[in-house]
């Protein structure tokens, strides 16, 4: 029996959040001016926090490890937003994209989180617009749609092929203006490095200024973590070089939960890995999939061939071309959702039907261009193509695209209730950060409705109610001991990671943890394998606390540092994934464990033993960390095997 | 097939803000074409930590030209020499074989030097929190199709908006204004109805601040044009000009 409590209120599905903004607790006017809230991040979840608790009266100080809050990573995302607005007049409704986020999640997320999710989703879309987000328009002067995977109506919002962009300045903009009136205190190049918990209540961090290496102490009466997802611990992903998960990791030392750390999102669409030295993956936006074919040769020499560059991928006759989405998958072809996609085309590649570097696969857009015209195909996706062609130096209008899965996105991270809080009280987080509207399958364009709905019209409420029991609570100096202690081992940990002086470049020792990730915590895992993982990551700890080599010393500013300490967390996340992965008998999105699939090879969950969110406990450095359990309960939806054939 | 190359790469090294700069001249070879700039800069790194020397400092994150945040200086062409990308996107198929590269940071008064190439653009936020918004609160909103809006506006200030806030047009400028970045958003906001109604404040008030922190005035030389990675038009600056215009006559 589950003893986590996720503190979801009375009432059935759709009124369980009105009910709870009838009943929750307030903070008047006079007393907001007297309360701080901390908040890391300035992505979507985290500017659009900082500015909607600016507005409201609070005393806000918002946190960024870049130069400027426009810099996070929520800028990247392409396609677009959902929302369920239905302006197309095609049977959406709150319920559809609840039920579709749910199913797409394979039923391994909480109802009335997501439910709350499709709620707000339209108020989010009138937000921006308000803001001055330049959305696409018909010629009628109203909003357009278009489709994504996962679903049967057009419900998603976009920007040309920029509206992650287009988001995170409207909330930016929103947040400078907080700035400008005095409401929000923005800290740029500022890292957060350790969280100061007094009594049991998250109240404070302490934070390394990333230009002159200062360590700082920041009192709040709440704390809230809007700092991404981890990635990178793979090394390449398509995440920004700078994305990290060390927050999380200093929430999880400090007592908070960990849920679901295995649950991540491999996109299908990347551009494939091409050398050693390669820093990151680039994505090719799911759109693509609308008009793309996604193909390999039929016959292995065909393939062999290619890859030896005896021949062209134009000189394969349509006979010899094996679309296999569409043969596996004739309902939804190559709009499949995305783990389905990326296990398809990792399944060919092991066979030996891989072309360019054996590791990868076409994407196609002849019979598009003969259907439609090379000028229509522009149009649509016309800024891809020249991005491709800049990195690849070939010309995806003539001949395929090359595409690979990469690390993309985590659904899995800091365990929350209802109302966004870790198990610490005080402490909250929001958007990639926590593991809350997910499951273990993220849906296109759900994660920027889902970093917005946390920071606009979620947190201004719950850090209220958390909020109004603190009101006689006055600001704490940070000369308290807990502060003086956390400075202090702050403090000894970059001494430790200085002293080392080892031989090996904090890169180099990454990209050997990315490597045993990718090949048995990825794509496929199975027992043997994640149990050979874990010990060798531990090796990859050990060499690293051994022998990472940081030149320079710790004032000033000092890149190589910020990475190790960086780096030092990667590993840890690492072992709790494979940790998960390990105890998650079952196949279910993301997650996909070889020993369980069906005869046709799709994921088989495990309904009567997995259907929980696993919550990690950190038990201290040497030992394995302890798992307690969430029971997911499905009052509204029946859990169904997916079926996209 | 893959093909590699030697190159001499001269590079700003400074230690800090008020440090004096100089050039350090390196070696790399065996550099494959296919890869980006900022690959042979980390390979160029590796070798400095092998060595136990100081990696150089540089501003990156996104390395798919969105962020906005690398910003070098190469052979004298902000984002270096390639049309309409960042130098993320900068790949080292556009260099020779035994060619010198000159990597500087951005140089303007407005934007001091942190580090080796790593520039300070906080000035940009400033210029925005004086005015680049709309001034709404959270809520409390009307649909988001009670207005219908012209798609030609719509898709204009869409364009406008695709600044990334990189510093480009200030580099490129021989004066360091900063007027295309701020015409940039004047625009957009100024192209809808939800941004039209507080307009003239917008304009005087980026403007003021723009003046305060040092930038330099525009001469319409339109180097900030061809730099700019994301084709942000100097047709802005005209429309910033107006706003400004009746801003002050109104007055």
């Amino acid at each position: 029996m589950s003893v986590i409590n996720s503190k979801i209120p009375e009432g059935p599905l759709a009124q369980k959040w009105t009910n709870y903004k009838n009943h929750q607790k307030l903070v008047n006017p006079s007393n907001k001016r007297k309360l701080d809230v901390i908040i890391v991040g300035t992505g979507l979840a985290g500017a659009s926090a900082a500015a909607s608790l600016g507005e409201m009266g609070f005393n806000v100080k918002n946190f960024t490890i870049q130069d400027s809050p426009r810099r996070a990573h929520s800028i990247a995302a392409q396609g677009g937003i959902n929302a369920a607005k239905n302006y197309p007049n095609d049977g959406d409704s709150v319920y559809r994209l609840f039920y579709d986020t749910i199913k797409g999640g394979d039923y391994r997320a909480r109802e009335a989180n997501v439910y709350r999710l499709a709620e707000v989703s339209n108020s989010i879309i009138d937000q921006c617009v308000a803001q001055g987000v330049p959305f696409a328009r018909e010629y009628g002067g109203l909003l357009d749609n278009r489709s994504f995977g996962g679903a049967q109506v057009s419900r998603t919002f976009y920007a040309k092929g920029q509206t992650g962009q287009q988001l995170l300045l409207g909330a930016y903009q929103a947040l400078m203006r907080q700035v400008n009136k005095g409401s929000v205190t923005m800290y740029t190049r500022n890292e957060l490095v350790e969280i100061v918990v007094v009594d049991g209540k998250a109240r404070g961090i302490i934070t390394r200024d990333l230009v002159t290496g200062e360590l700082q102490r920041h009192f709040g009466h709440a704390v809230v973590l809007a700092t991404g997802g981890y990635g990178n611990t793979f090394f390449l992903s398509t995440n920004a070089m700078g994305s990290n998960g060390s927050a999380a990791v200093k929430a999880y030392h400090k007592g908070a939960l960990f849920a679901n750390p295995c649950m991540a999102q491999i996109h299908p669409t990347c551009i494939p890995v091409h050398g050693e030295f390669q820093s990151k993956l680039t994505l090719m936006s799911e759109s693509l999939r609308n008009d793309g074919r996604i193909w390999v040769p039929k016959k292995k020499e065909d393939a062999e061939a290619i890859r030896a560059g005896k021949l062209k991928p134009t000189q394969i006759a349509e006979d010899d071309r094996d679309y296999y989405l569409e043969r596996r998958y004739p309902a939804f072809g190559n709009l499949v959702p995305r783990d389905v996609a990326s296990r398809a085309a990792k399944e060919r590649c092991d066979a030996g039907f891989g072309v360019g570097t054996g590791l990868a696969v076409y994407l196609d857009f002849k019979s598009a261009i003969d259907r439609l015209g090379r000028d229509a195909i522009e149009a649509r996706y016309g800024n891809l193509f020249q991005m491709y062609e800049k990195i690849v130096d070939e010309n995806p209008y003539e001949t395929p695209m090359m595409i690979y899965p990469a690390i993309h996105y985590t659904m899995g991270g800091l365990w929350v209730d209802y109302e966004l809080q870790t198990n610490i009280p005080g402490l909250f987080a929001a958007g990639e950060a926590n593991f809350s509207d997910h499951g273990a399958n993220r849906l296109g364009a759900s994660a920027l409705m889902q970093g917005l709905a946390d920071g606009y019209f979620v947190l201004p409420y719950t850090i209220q109610n958390y909020l109004a029991d603190d009101i006689r609570t006055p600001r704490m100096t940070t000369e308290e001991k807990e502060f003086v202690e956390a400075e202090k081992s702050v403090k000894d940990r970059f001494e430790k990671l200085l002293s080392i002086k080892g031989n090996r470049s904090v890169d180099s020792i990454h990209k050997e943890l990315g490597l045993v990730m990718w090949d048995f915590v990825g794509m496929a895992r199975n027992k043997e394998g994640l149990q050979g993982a874990i010990e060798k990551i531990a090796k990859v700890k050990k060499e690293f606390w051994t022998n990472v080599r940081i030149p320079g010393n710790k004032e000033g500013m000092n890149i190589e540092l910020e990475k190790a300490s960086r780096l030092a967390d990667f590993i840890e996340i690492g072992e709790l994934m494979a940790h998960d992965a390990l105890n998650r008998e079952e196949s279910c999105g993301g997650h996909f464990r070889e020993e369980y699939q069906t005869g046709e090879g799709e994921a088989l969950r495990q309904d009567d033993k997995f259907a929980y969110v696993s919550c990690w406990e950190y038990q201290g450095t040497e030992k394995e960390p302890k798992m307690d359990k969430e029971d997911l309960v499905y009052e509204y939806v029946e859990m169904l095997q997916r079926n996209y054939k | 097939m893959e093909k590699t190359i030697n190159l001499t790469l001269k590079v700003w090294r400074q230690n800090g803000p008020k440090e004096k700069g100089r050039f350090e001249t390196y070696q790399v070879s065996n550099i494959s074409t296919d890869s980006s700039f900022l690959e042979m800069m980390d390979i160029l790194n590796e070798q400095l930590i092998s060595e136990n020397k100081e990696p150089i400092a540089f501003d990156h994150d996104c390395r798919e030209g969105i962020c906005g945040m690398c910003s070098l200086y190469i052979n004298g062409r902000p984002h270096g020499p390639d049309e309409d990308i960042t130098t993320c996107q900068l790949h080292m198929r556009k260099f020779k074989d035994g060619e010198t590269v000159t990597i500087e940071p951005w140089r303007a008064a407005a934007f001091p030097i942190i580090k080796d190439l790593i520039v300070d653009r906080t000035a940009f936020d400033t210029i925005i929190a004086a005015g680049g918004y709309v001034s709404v609160n959270t809520g409390g909103i009307p649909d988001a199709n009670a207005i219908p809006i012209a798609k030609v506006a719509a898709d204009e200030a869409m364009d406008a908006a695709s600044c990334i806030g990189c510093g480009a047009c200030v580099a490129a400028c021989k004066n360091s204004s900063a007027m295309l970045f701020v015409s940039a958003k004047v625009s957009q906001l100024a192209l809808l109805p939800q941004g039209k109604v507080e307009a003239k404040r917008r304009a005087k008030a980026m403007v003021a601040k723009m003046d305060e922190l040092g930038f330099g005035g525009c001469t319409n030389t339109g180097a900030c044009e061809v730099e700019c990675p994301k084709n942000i038009s100097i047709s802005n600056i005209s429309r910033l000009n107006r706003e400004f215009l009746k801003a002050r006559f109104s007055d």
